[in-house]
């Protein structure tokens, strides 16, 4: 018997969860380090799996399955496949470097670490579930503690109406994906719920185009698809910087997975079907995301629309449900993920010593926090898809894919958003970083400490390293992406 | 003849009783009965579950006592949680002002739950008859035992009024079957009544109108809230589950045994699954509006039945487990909320959103406890509100409900809203003075038992769903 290695991933954020609820509510430090200690051990232990999986062999790795209900055929089914292996890594990063971010977090901690864990269980669980019940329980652990996470440590001002508008987008979405789920699994006869089963039932060329919609739509509106993106930017801006992270970071790509994973992998024909709608809502993602974050003053609604475009990258990837544009996305959801993690916690360090978001007001941050700056200039360089920077790895194929299709002209309005992208994220570098620091921020501008910095320099580490040593992730995603072309390929 | 087994539950509950009246008196003090009278009716109650699972365990589907009961899971397991929630409510009740002292009170309850336990196992008109105003009777009282209330009396007294009028409409149904059936066993009346003809319509729906009074389904729901808000805290939690559950194992064994789910005209499935949506969704958008947390519970478990309805209209052997299984989730669920919502209610002596201000930083574990009720019930997990939802929802979609699911999943939707709602209150709101420390909320111990119990309860039915749902198909199996 093999070391159970997701099921501890999965399970260790919980139990540190349950461990930090039974502390006293003074017990303030005990609470972070426990916190670190697990967000550490899930990230050793991601990172095993990422580096031992062996990508020349392929499909599913390190499975485990234990029967849950053997009635309805649900069991918990776990194993990562080169597109989930890299993002149960991204979860132990983003985790990690969360709790290091948050270290300042003094309302009531132990709930915040509390809840934060059950929601990188939820993750965790999404990425590594290969059964569809389990998939959606693990789904809908996500979605409740970002309620609490952004009303409770969220910014003043919106948090109460961008928590509740988030928690029923990515509520509607999910029960509208279950529905799909629960019709699928009472027409495919196997009386199971073990995806690994579901791939190989061939539905009805107009079931599949029927349910592919709803199930696919419901999940993408997690991965913040047009014209349910509205929520995204809201909860971004309205969430305390950790959780901001996350969800991002994580949480975003847990939507696009789900879609992938559920949506084109078990209906393969519907996907076909519906690719150039999906094509079209992404494109609309990445113009209208870089636009709307081109206008905005607040240095975290700019992240916020960046992120919408950025995802629209990843819907656009596999819409083209060819060998580069889903190799793009899969490279572009870890990307993307580090890159406005990093994003997000250099913006809420900057905000915690500023007490401001208003680009026009900031200035000459650079001199006072350097790190924050070099952060902030990676990202912006894998934003707009620089060579030498994971997101050229990301976003090239991912125009290359679309090139050979019949939607070509998709490819070149894309690409010239990415040049709206880049004057955006320039101008934001130079206007907060760069020119001259007001007055009233002279002096009173303190270092960050070093937690924040081992988190900025780890994350900016994956960025530069996936940029100059592409064969550190493409390959992996390539062989999830084999799968999934033999799937295609079949329908 | 098959010895007590079928009625050791009933048997001992009525012992108990016996012993509560006799010790009473020996009590001198109101304090040492406050301490005293609960924890003694919730030990006895542990010690009737305990034996019943151990000596009153059925095998195969039998009718006993004349074809007066039929001992079977489904009567057995509802048996088990009407004993845990009277259990767990007899704690609740030692933390309510004017309930905790009074034997009577504890007597009461131990008389409804005897009531309920034949309700789930009776299989005659006469039987279930007796037995539905057994349970009623008692909850009549115990709704208005508060005789200096106005708002208690109130409740008691409409609570009254509507049972009455409700179950003699009941008996007028019960009266008409016999009259043309000329029989009272419910395992007799098989094909007799499933013709969408005048006779069965109405036949039916004079008896639906008794129990849709007792489970509140729409358009008989109007009684709930007032009643709800004026009984006593601990009195409306057990109201608003275990007899709730009692009515439903009643209708799922009307629905199998007399008007037969394999002969059954499909009409009637459509207009249960339109009653369904009604009660859904009326209740979820009455709740919405809400600013009482009490209220808010009692339109929540008007749309509750709803949900636990949906599974019964799915009319398959899955259908019916899932009811069964939405109806334990719920009753341990809703008897935790009605207990958090209960005890601040004593402290702030207020049920308003307004009292919930700071909670947690009043007490962290109680504000937990509720998040952990309000979340289950509106279907997250890995509570046990959320596998209790998807299987009534997967139910209705293997038979064809489709819109059905859709229906509920929309209306679940409108529930996560309030409920999240109040736990803005709870985690989000400070008190003006902003000083919850020097105010914290005091748990007492045998409040804490039984919310404990709870608790545990919800997690392991959201998590270890397997066997407990197994025990649930177990019971559905027998009605078939």
């Amino acid at each position: 018997m093999q070391f159970p290695f997701l099921s501890v991933i999965v399970f260790t954020p919980v139990v540190a969860s349950l461990i930090i609820l039974t502390y006293k509510p003074e017990w303030k430090t005990a609470v972070r380090w426990t916190a670190l200690a697990a967000g550490l051990i899930a990230l050793a232990l991601s990172a095993f799996v990422y580096i031992t999986y062996d990508k020349s062999a392929g499909g599913y790795q390190f499975l485990e399955k234990y029967d849950w209900m053997p009635l309805l055929g649900i069991s918990l089914h776990f194993g990562v496949d080169g597109m989930s292996a890299p993002l149960v890594l991204l979860t132990g990063v983003v985790m990690t470097t969360g709790v290091m971010i948050s270290w300042g977090v003094d309302d009531r901690p132990r709930e915040f670490f509390a809840f934060l864990f059950i929601l990188a269980s939820g993750v965790f669980g999404v990425f590594a579930s290969l059964d569809l019940f389990m998939l959606f329980f693990f789904y809908e652990i996500a979605v409740f503690p970002m309620y609490l996470l952004i009303a409770i440590w969220g910014w003043v001002k919106t948090r109460e109406y961008a928590a509740m508008k988030l928690t029923l987008y990515l509520f509607l979405g999910s029960v509208v994906s279950l529905i799909g789920a629960l019709v699928m699994y009472f027409s495919s006869g196997r009386q199971t719920f073990d995806m690994l089963v579901l791939e190989t039932v061939k539905f009805s060329p107009t079931f599949q185009k029927i349910w592919f919609l709803p199930v696919f739509m419901g999940f993408a509106i997690l991965g913040g698809i047009f014209p349910f993106h509205n929520w995204s930017p809201d909860g971004h801006v309205a969430a305390p910087t950790a959780v901001s992270m996350f969800h991002a970071g994580v949480l975003m790509k847990l939507g696009a997975f789900a879609a992938l994973r559920v949506g084109i992998m078990l209906l393969p024909v519907g996907a076909k079907f519906w690719a150039p709608l999906i094509m079209g809502l992404a494109l609309v993602n990445i113009v209208y995301g870089a636009f709307i974050a081109s206008v905005q003053t607040d240095f975290k609604y700019v992240i916020g629309f960046s992120s919408v475009s950025h995802m629209g990258l990843v819907m656009m990837g596999f819409a083209t449900l060819t060998p580069q544009g889903l190799t793009g996305a899969g490279v572009q959801m870890f990307s993307h993920g580090v890159m406005t993690a990093l994003f997000f916690a250099a913006v809420g360090m900057v905000y915690d010593r500023a007490h401001t978001r208003d680009i026009p007001k900031l200035g000459g941050m650079i001199k006072a926090l350097p790190l924050v700056g070099i952060g902030v200039i990676v990202g912006s360089l894998v934003s707009m898809g620089m060579p030498g920077f994971s997101g050229f790895i990301a976003e090239f194929p991912i125009f290359m894919g679309i090139w050979g299709t019949r939607w070509s002209f998709v490819a070149i309005i894309a690409a010239v958003s990415i040049v709206v992208t880049a004057s955006y994220v320039l101008l934001v570098v130079r206007r907060v970083f760069f020119g001259k620091m007001p007055e009233e921020f002279e002096g009173h501008i303190r270092p960050i400490n070093t937690f924040d910095k081992i988190a900025l320099v780890f994350l900016m580490a994956f960025m530069v390293g996936i940029g100059l040593f592409p064969v550190l992730m493409v390959p992996w995603v390539q062989s999830g992406v084999q799968h999934i072309l033999t799937i295609l390929g079949g329908a | 003849m098959t010895g007590v087994a079928p009625i050791l539950p009933e048997i001992l509950l009525l012992a108990l009783g016996v012993l509560v009246l006799i010790v009473d008196p020996f009590l001198k003090r109101d304090e040492s009965r406050r301490r005293f009278l609960g924890w003694f009716t919730a030990s006895g109650l542990l010690v009737t579950l305990v034996l019943s699972l151990l000596f009153a365990r059925p095998a195969a589907p039998l009718l006993v006592y004349g074809g007066m009961i039929r001992f079977d899971w489904l009567g057995f397991l509802f048996e088990l949680f009407f004993l845990l929630a009277a259990g767990v409510s007899a704690l609740f009740f030692m933390d309510a002002e004017q309930l905790n002292y009074r034997a009577e009170a504890y007597l009461l309850l131990l008389a409804a739950t005897l009531g309920m336990c034949l309700m789930a196992s009776a299989a005659d008109l006469v039987m279930l008859y007796l037995s539905i105003e057994t349970t009623s009777i008692p909850l009549y009282i115990l709704a208005g035992f508060l005789k200096e209330d106005e708002k208690s009396t109130e409740s008691g007294f409409k609570y009254l009024l509507f049972g009455a009028l409700t179950s003699a409409v009941m008996l007028y149904g019960f009266s008409l079957i016999y009259g043309f059936a000329g029989k009272t066993g419910l395992y007799d009346l098989g094909g007799y009544f499933t013709s969408f003809n005048a006779l069965s319509i109405g036949v039916t729906f004079l008896v639906l109108a008794g129990l849709a009074f007792k489970v509140s389904l729409f358009p008989f729901h109007f009684w709930a809230p007032d009643v709800y808000e004026g009984a006593p805290t601990p009195v409306a939690g057990f109201l608003s589950t275990a007899s709730k559950a009692a009515g439903f194992a009643v209708i799922l064994r009307l629905f199998t045994a007399v008007f037969n789910a394999d002969a059954i005209n499909p009409n009637w499935s459509l207009i249960l699954a339109i009653l369904a949506t009604l009660t859904m969704t009326v209740g979820n958008l009455i709740a919405l509006t809400q600013k009482n947390a009490k209220r808010l519970l009692a339109y929540s478990s008007i749309a509750h039945a709803g949900y636990a309805m949906v599974g019964v209209v799915a009319f398959s052997q899955f259908g019916m487990a899932s009811a069964v299984f939405y109806l334990i989730a719920y009753l341990l669920t809703n008897l935790g909320a009605f207990a958090v919502v209960g005890l601040v209610g004593r402290v702030t002596g207020s049920d308003d959103f307004s009292a919930y201000y700071g909670l947690s930083r009043r007490n962290p574990g109680l504000a937990l406890a509720m998040l952990v009720t309000f979340l289950s019930l509106s279907g997250m997990p890995p509570f046990a509100g959320f596998v209790a939802k998807v299987f009534v929802f997967a139910a209705a979609v293997q038979s064809g409900w489709v819109w059905l699911a859709i229906a509920g999943v929309l209306n679940s939707i409108v529930g996560l809203y309030y409920y999240l709602n109040v736990l803005k209150y709870v985690y989000l709101y400070r008190t003006e003075a902003q000083d919850e420390d020097k105010h914290p909320i005091a748990v007492p111990r045998p409040f804490l038992v039984g919310l404990i119990v709870l608790v545990i309860g919800i997690l392991l039915l959201g998590t270890v769903f397997g066997p407990w749902f197994g025990f649930a198909a177990h019971a559905a199996a027998n009605l078939f």
